[in-house]
C-alpha cells in the first residue's frame, strides 16, 4: 500500500476489501482475441449504446464491462487491478488517481480539442457534464408551489413536516463517492446546505447508495423528493416512463455540475483501444445537439439554467475533502445534521 | 588583388560573429531568468499554500487538528497542471497526507519561516515547501510540520515556452544584426571605393593629386597616394626632359656633321668616297629625324598635361603641314592630294601639326615612288575626321593596336628607316584632345588609311 488515504478508505470499505464488489457485468464479444477491459461507475443500460457504437468501429475487439461503485473503482485501480479504462463520475477520486500516478497519459487530436477545464495533464478527460438535481414526485407535491431555491425548499419542509416525514431521500455520503462529492462541494459553495441538511435530518431522511433506487422510490411515491440526484440518470429514466409522476427540478441558487471522467490506468494493456474509446467519448462530449445518447455533452447539461454555474473544477483542490482528517470532520458534521434521533 | 579576404566581408563576418555570440548569450540569459522567475512563482504559491494549511492547525481535546483549506490546493491548481502532494506530521507522528514524501529532515525553527527543498517523489521531480508551527496539545506544545509538494511541469513548460520565444527573438536579432553589419561594412568602405573609383577613372597620364574629402583613417593613404603620384610625375617629367635635352644636344652636332659631310661630298672626286659620304649623310639625316621625333614626343607629353586650345581653321592647319612635307614628297615623286572642308576646331595647333605631320610623313615614307597620298577632311555629327590614305603595302599582319606603341614598327617595314615613334605621337595627341587614331588597311591591300578623329567642339 503506497498511500495512507487508502488505509482510511479501506477502513470505510472494510467489507469489500477481499474482492471487488461487482454490481453488474457484461462481455460484449468481438470477432478477435483482444479484450478491452472497462471498469465503470455507469450503469450498463446507460453505457450500452456507447459500447456498441465503439464496437461497431472495432468489431474485432471484445469489451469487458464491469460496473462498480466509485469507491470500489478507486480502490481497485489503486490496488493495481488490470483494467484498460476507468470511467467514473466521482471526479475527486479519479483526480486523485491521476495525481498519485495511477493513470497514464493519452494524447490525441480529440483530447487536445477538449476545453482546458475538461482535461488535466493528458491524464484525465471529461466527456459529460451532469448537474445535481432534485427529483420530485408531482403527486406528493400536489397543491404546493415548487421550490426553486434551497431556502424555499427549507421553508416548505418546515411548513409541512408531516407531509415530508420519512419521504426525503438523498445519498448516504458515507457510502457513495458521488454523494460525498456533491455534499462537500455544496457545503463549500452555499451555507444553505447545512440548513437544509438540518431540516432534512429532522424528517427521518432515507439514505441511498445509488441514484437508481432513489428515483424508483420517487416514481413509486415512496419519496416526495430525492435531493442531489445526478441529472442525466434522472432525465434518462424520466424520458422512458413515469407518465408525469416524476419531475426534475434544478435549484436556481446554486447547482453542482460534475464531469464524468475517464483515465487509462497504468496497468492498462490495450492502451490504443482505450485511447480510441476515450476519443470517441470526448468527441461525443463535444457534440452540439444532445442526440439520442443517454448522457449529456460537456457543453449542455440538459436543464437550461444550470449551465451557468459551471462544472466543478478538475484540480488538486478536489483532493482536499479526500484527506482523511477532512473526511472524518465532514462526516461527523453530516451525521450530526442528518441523524437527529 | 592579393589572396586576403575582402575587408567588407571580414568586417561583416566579424560583426555577425559578435551578433551571434550576443544572441546566444541573451537567449541563455533570458532562459535562465525565465526559469528563475517561474521557480520563484511556484515557490511563492507553495509558501502561500503551506502557510494557509499551517494556519488551520489547532488543538482539540489534547489532539492536534487541522482542516485542509480548499484554497490551499486550488491556488496550486491555478498556476499549473501539476501533481500535488502533502504531508502533515507532529514530530515523528504522521498525521495526514502522503507519509513517504521525502520531507527535509533537518530541524526547522518554528519561526514560521518556509523552507524549500527539491526532491523526487512518485517518479517526478517535486518542489517542496515546509513550515513548522508550535501547537499546544494538552499541556505540551508540539511542533507540527506541514509540507506541500508540487511537480515542476508548469515551471518547465513556462520556461520552455519563454526559452523558445527568446530563441525566436535571438534569431531575429541575429538576422537584423547581420544585415546591419553588412550595411555598416558597405557604408564604412564607401569612401575607399569612391577614392578607388576616382583613381581608376583617371586617364593614363593624369597624375594630378587627388582632391577629395576623405575620412581621417584614409587621409594617410590619400597623402601617400598623392605623394607617390607627385614623385611619379616628377620622374616622368625629368625623363622626358632628359630625352628632349639629349635629342636637342644630338641634333645640333648632327647638323654640323651633315654640313661638313656635304662640303666633303662636293669636294670629293673619288666616286667610291662620294658614295660613302652620301651614305653618311643619309644616316645623319635619319638620326636627326629620330632626334626630332623624340623631341616631338617630349613636346606632346609635356603639352598634353596642360592643353592650350586655340580655335584654328582646319584648312590652314592641313595646308601648313602639307606644305612643310611637300619637298619630302617631291623627292619621291609623290603627289599630295588634299580634299578640304571648311571648319574650325579648338585644338593645340603645335600638337595637331605634330600629329598630322607624323602621320603624313609615315604615309610618304611607306609609299612607293610616283603614287598619290590623299588627305581628306570630313565632318560627321560629333567628330571631325582627317583621313590620310596612301598606296603603299598596307599595315602588315601584326596587330594594328601594337603599331601605336612606342618603338613598335610594322612587320613589313624592312628596308625603310624609322623610329617607331610617329604613330605613338599622333595617338597621344589625339587622345589628349579626346579623339583617337584609326588605322586600317585599304581593301585589296592597296594601301593604308590612317584617320585622325577629333571630337567636334
Amino acid at each position: 500500500m503506497r498511500h495512507t488515504c487508502l488505509a482510511v478508505l479501506l477502513s470505510c470499505l472494510a467489507t469489500f476489501v477481499s474482492a471487488l464488489e461487482i454490481e453488474d457485468y457484461r462481455l460484449f464479444p468481438g470477432t478477435g482475441d483482444r479484450v478491452l477491459r472497462v471498469i465503470s461507475t455507469g450503469d450498463l443500460e446507460v453505457f450500452e449504446p456507447y459500447l456498441l457504437a465503439f464496437q461497431a468501429r472495432q468489431p474485432s475487439l471484445s469489451i469487458d464491462y464491469t460496473v462498480v461503485s466509485s469507491a470500489q473503482l478507486y480502490q481497485a485501480i489503486r490496488g493495481g487491478a488490470v483494467f484498460d479504462l476507468a470511467l467514473s463520475s466521482a471526479m475527486d477520486l479519479q483526480f486523485q488517481l491521476a495525481n498519485d500516478g495511477f493513470a497514464q497519459s493519452h494524447r490525441s487530436e480529440t483530447t487536445t480539442s477538449l476545453p482546458d477545464w475538461a482535461r488535466w495533464r493528458d491524464l484525465i478527460f471529461a466527456f459529460t457534464a451532469e448537474p445535481a438535481v432534485v427529483v420530485l414526485s408531482t403527486q406528493r407535491f400536489e397543491g404546493l408551489d415548487l421550490p426553486t431555491t434551497r431556502q424555499e425548499l427549507v421553508t416548505l419542509l418546515r411548513e409541512y413536516p408531516d407531509r415530508f416525514d420519512g419521504a426525503v431521500g438523498t445519498y448516504d455520503v458515507r457510502d457513495s463517492g458521488l454523494g460525498y462529492l456533491f455534499a462537500t462541494q455544496e457545503a463549500r459553495s452555499t451555507d444553505a446546505y447545512w440548513r437544509l441538511s438540518e431540516v432534512m435530518g429532522r424528517l427521518n431522511p432515507q439514505l441511498y447508495c445509488c441514484s437508481g433506487q432513489m428515483i424508483d422510490d420517487v416514481a413509486e411515491g415512496r419519496l416526495a423528493f430525492a435531493y442531489n440526484v445526478l441529472g442525466s440518470y434522472a432525465a434518462d429514466r424520466l424520458a422512458r416512463d413515469s407518465g408525469g409522476r416524476v419531475q426534475i427540478l434544478g435549484m436556481q441558487d446554486f447547482t453542482n455540475v460534475i464531469l464524468r471522467t475517464a483515465i487509462v490506468p497504468t496497468t492498462a494493456r490495450e492502451t490504443a483501444a482505450a485511447g480510441a474509446l476515450i476519443d470517441m467519448l470526448a468527441d461525443l462530449g463535444q457534440r452540439e445537439a444532445p442526440g439520442d445518447w443517454p448522457l449529456p455533452p460537456l457543453g449542455q447539461t440538459g436543464t437550461d439554467n444550470l449551465v451557468e454555474f459551471g462544472p466543478i473544477r478538475l484540480g488538486p483542490a478536489l483532493m482536499v475533502y479526500l484527506d482523511p482528517l477532512n473526511r472524518r470532520a465532514f462526516l461527523t458534521e453530516w451525521e450530526n445534521a442528518m441523524e437527529q434521533r | 588583388m592579393t589572396g586576403t579576404a575582402s575587408i567588407g566581408r571580414r568586417l561583416t563576418l566579424l560583426l555577425a560573429g559578435v551578433a551571434a555570440l550576443l544572441s546566444v548569450l541573451s537567449w541563455w540569459m533570458v532562459t535562465g531568468l525565465a526559469r528563475q522567475a517561474a521557480e520563484r512563482t511556484q515557490d511563492n504559491v507553495l509558501a502561500a499554500s503551506v502557510t494557509t494549511i499551517a494556519e488551520t492547525l489547532r488543538s482539540e481535546q489534547g489532539e492536534v487538528r487541522l482542516e485542509l483549506p480548499y484554497s490551499a490546493f486550488s491556488m496550486l491548481g491555478a498556476i499549473s497542471e501539476d501533481r500535488v502532494f502533502y504531508r502533515v506530521a507532529t514530530g515523528d507522528t504522521f498525521l495526514t497526507g502522503y507519509d513517504d514524501l521525502p520531507v527535509p529532515t533537518e530541524q526547522i525553527s518554528s519561526g514560521g519561516r518556509v523552507i524549500f527543498d527539491t526532491g523526487v517523489y512518485s517518479g517526478e521531480e517535486v518542489r517542496m515547501a515546509t513550515v513548522s508551527r508550535l501547537v499546544l496539545a494538552g499541556t505540551q506544545p508540539v511542533s507540527v510540520k506541514v509540507t506541500v509538494a508540487q511537480t515542476r511541469g508548469g515551471v518547465a513548460s513556462i520556461s520552455a515556452e519563454l526559452s523558445q520565444l527568446a530563441a525566436f527573438l535571438s534569431v531575429a536579432f541575429f538576422l537584423v544584426a547581420v544585415s546591419l553589419s553588412a550595411f555598416a561594412a558597405r557604408t564604412s568602405l564607401k569612401p575607399l571605393n569612391e577614392i578607388a573609383a576616382a583613381v581608376s577613372r583617371r586617364g593614363p597620364s593624369d597624375l594630378r593629386p587627388l582632391r577629395r574629402a576623405a575620412p581621417t583613417e584614409l587621409a594617410p593613404l590619400m597623402t601617400s597616394l598623392n605623394r607617390l603620384m607627385d614623385r611619379l610625375g616628377q620622374s616622368i617629367r625629368s625623363a622626358e626632359d632628359f630625352i628632349a635635352e639629349a635629342a636637342h644636344r644630338i641634333r645640333t652636332p648632327l647638323a654640323t656633321v651633315r654640313a661638313q659631310a656635304e662640303i666633303a661630298l662636293r669636294s670629293a672626286k673619288d666616286e667610291d668616297q662620294k658614295q660613302r659620304l652620301r651614305q653618311m649623310i643619309r644616316a645623319v639625316d635619319e638620326s636627326s629625324r629620330s632626334a626630332g621625333q623624340l623631341l616631338d614626343h617630349a613636346t606632346v607629353v609635356y603639352r598634353s598635361d596642360d592643353l592650350v586650345r586655340t580655335p584654328i581653321t582646319l584648312s590652314d592647319l592641313v595646308r601648313q603641314t602639307v606644305a612643310g612635307l611637300e619637298p619630302t614628297a617631291a623627292m619621291k615623286d609623290i603627289r599630295l592630294q588634299v580634299e578640304m572642308m571648311e571648319g574650325k576646331v579648338q585644338v593645340d595647333p603645335v600638337l595637331m601639326d605634330n600629329a598630322l605631320r607624323n602621320v603624313l610623313d609615315n604615309a610618304i615614307k611607306y609609299s612607293p615612288p610616283e603614287t598619290d597620298v590623299t588627305i581628306a577632311v570630313s565632318a560627321g555629327d560629333s567628330e571631325i575626321r582627317i583621313a590620310v590614305s596612301d598606296q603603299g603595302a598596307g599595315l602588315g599582319d601584326g596587330p594594328v593596336d601594337m603599331l601605336t606603341q612606342r618603338f613598335q614598327r610594322g612587320t613589313n617595314t624592312q628596308g625603310v628607316v624609322g623610329s617607331g615613334l610617329g604613330l605613338t605621337i599622333a595617338k597621344d595627341v589625339l587622345v589628349a584632345h579626346g579623339g583617337r587614331l584609326e588605322l586600317e588597311t585599304l581593301e585589296g591591300n592597296k594601301g593604308t588609311c590612317a584617320t585622325l578623329v577629333l571630337p567636334s567642339s
